[in-house]
């Protein structure tokens, strides 16, 4: 094969099961996004590739051996940490967003160093997940830190310039806790990014502030008979609400993929 | 060997109930793939099917008017939490499954769901005093969120097993995977073993 390495054919899951051991990962870089969340990028040898919407397992192990397993999304686009020749070790890149009171997301924001190392496995999770291939439109709804996994699917939308119309509705609570956001801009005028603060926007500015609604939903997100496929993620109270609503204006449940984090439901 | 993370101390919640790799959660999270499904008891069905045909079918009425029981049992997700003495309602598989004829090689079961999640557990698993279908969760009626107006639950598998807006069970005579077992999760899913994923 002289012939560079077919990076769609490289993003095709897996056929057969395989197990998922578990992997050093070496921190090489962390950025933080707002006062409570960080991206962290790993180099993880040995890493087989993701697709835009997975997560991984992350293991902390103390000194004694006792041990805290959590979940974080891949924020890294899906082509980011396939083996390409001359590329170098694989990296990952997982951005948390601190839990109150969390046992291991504040260790990862704020005590673990650069060359530290944890242990992860993955990827994981092949239901929420966008195809480079697919040229279905693509609505994407994040509430929260639920943008993780999805700003993973615009880039990996951005990085193999799919044609598959995409729109973002971002719902966050105030641009103090907006991640991405100077990428974001950068994602128009290809991608139509749209904005909602539910508690307070930025100065000047004269737009709503509130929660999604339904018609909000129905002015920004791609509309029912263009049969976008719809990702939602983010807490429970959220995802419940905009997937109810998006069946109501007639988006085929189907084709609505949820994920769910964030503070807890009762 | 585990590679020790520098200066990690971790919350130390040692309590014997918590299966390996597990926390304790005090809140009720909710994963589902898609959706709420929107379910209408007057025309909804609970049925056991084998081999394309129905063997027993209940309306929502005969359901509860079924035997039914209080079940205080730990529920662990895959996703690492876990709920100590969660609380619920409903009828025993034991009394679905002694109203129908079941074959000797019929040891497979697959649960499908409103929404068309799916799920397989031997029929053993299912037998016992080990699995029910709930429809009451903490003294009310299972919310819709939680999978009401019914869901399986195994309270003893990991409880992506537990399948939420359940409305059948196939036996058959061979081990058919169902939604997440297809998409990479382990086939039994032992929490105590740690079934997580393919290969565990």
């Amino acid at each position: 094969m002289t012939e560079a390495p077919d990076e769609v054919a490289d993003l095709v899951p897996d056929e057969v099961p395989h197990a998922l051991p578990w992997r050093v990962a070496t921190l090489v870089h962390r950025r933080q996004e707002t006062p409570t969340a960080a991206t962290l990028e790993l180099d993880v040898p040995g890493w087989r590739g993701a697709l835009a919407g997975q997560h991984v397992d992350v293991r902390l192990t103390a000194e004694d051996g006792y041990s805290a397993q959590r979940s974080y999304s891949l924020a890294s686009p899906a082509s980011m940490g396939l083996p390409v020749a001359g590329a170098g070790t694989p990296r990952i890149a997982l951005t948390v967003q601190v839990v109150d009171d969390g046992e291991v997301s504040p260790y990862l924001t704020d005590d673990l160093g650069i060359g530290d190392q944890i242990e992860l496995r993955g990827p994981i999770g092949s239901w929420f997940v966008w195809h480079a291939t697919d040229p279905r439109p693509v609505q994407l709804v994040a509430g929260g830190s639920g943008l993780v996994p999805l700003m993973s699917i615009a880039r990996t939308h951005a990085a193999c310039g799919s044609s598959a119309p995409l729109r973002l509705l971002v719902s966050v609570r105030s641009p103090q806790d907006a991640l991405y956001s100077e990428e974001l801009d950068l994602l128009a005028p290809g991608v139509q990014v749209t904005r909602v603060w539910t508690r307070s926007g930025p100065p000047a500015w004269s737009g709503p502030v509130g929660r999604i609604d339904a018609d909000l939903l129905r002015a920004t997100c791609l509309p029912p008979d263009q049969s976008p496929r719809v990702y939602v993620c983010g807490p429970t109270a959220f995802v419940e609400a905009v997937a109810d609503a998006l069946v109501d204006l007639g988006h085929d449940p189907e084709l609505i993929r949820t994920e769910r984090f964030g503070p807890t439901g009762t | 060997m585990a590679i020790v993370s520098r200066g990690f101390r971790g919350r130390r919640v040692a309590d014997p109930r918590l299966p390996p790799g597990q926390y304790l959660e005090r809140g009720f999270p909710v994963l589902s793939a898609g959706p709420t499904p929107r379910a209408d008891l007057a025309s909804w069905t609970f049925s056991i099917t084998a081999q394309g045909t129905t063997r027993a079918s209940w309306t929502w009425a005969e359901l509860q008017a079924l035997p039914a029981e209080d079940i205080v049992k730990d529920i662990h997700c895959v996703t690492k939490w876990t709920k100590l003495d969660s609380v619920w309602r409903g009828v025993s598989l034991d009394t679905l499954l002694d109203a129908v004829e079941i074959a000797p090689e019929e040891q497979f079961a697959l649960a499908h769901c409103d929404g068309g999640y799916t799920t397989n557990v031997p029929l053993a698993d299912l037998r016992g005093g080990q699995a029910w279908i709930a429809y009451g969760y903490d003294g009310a009626p299972l919310r819709p969120e939680h999978g009401g107006p019914a869901r399986l639950l195994i309270p003893h598998l990991y409880f992506w097993k537990s399948a939420k807006w359940v409305r059948r069970i196939d036996l058959g005579t061979t081990d058919t995977q169902g939604f997440w077992e297809q998409l990479g999760y382990h086939a039994y899913g032992d929490p105590w073993k740690e079934q997580r994923y393919w290969g565990d």
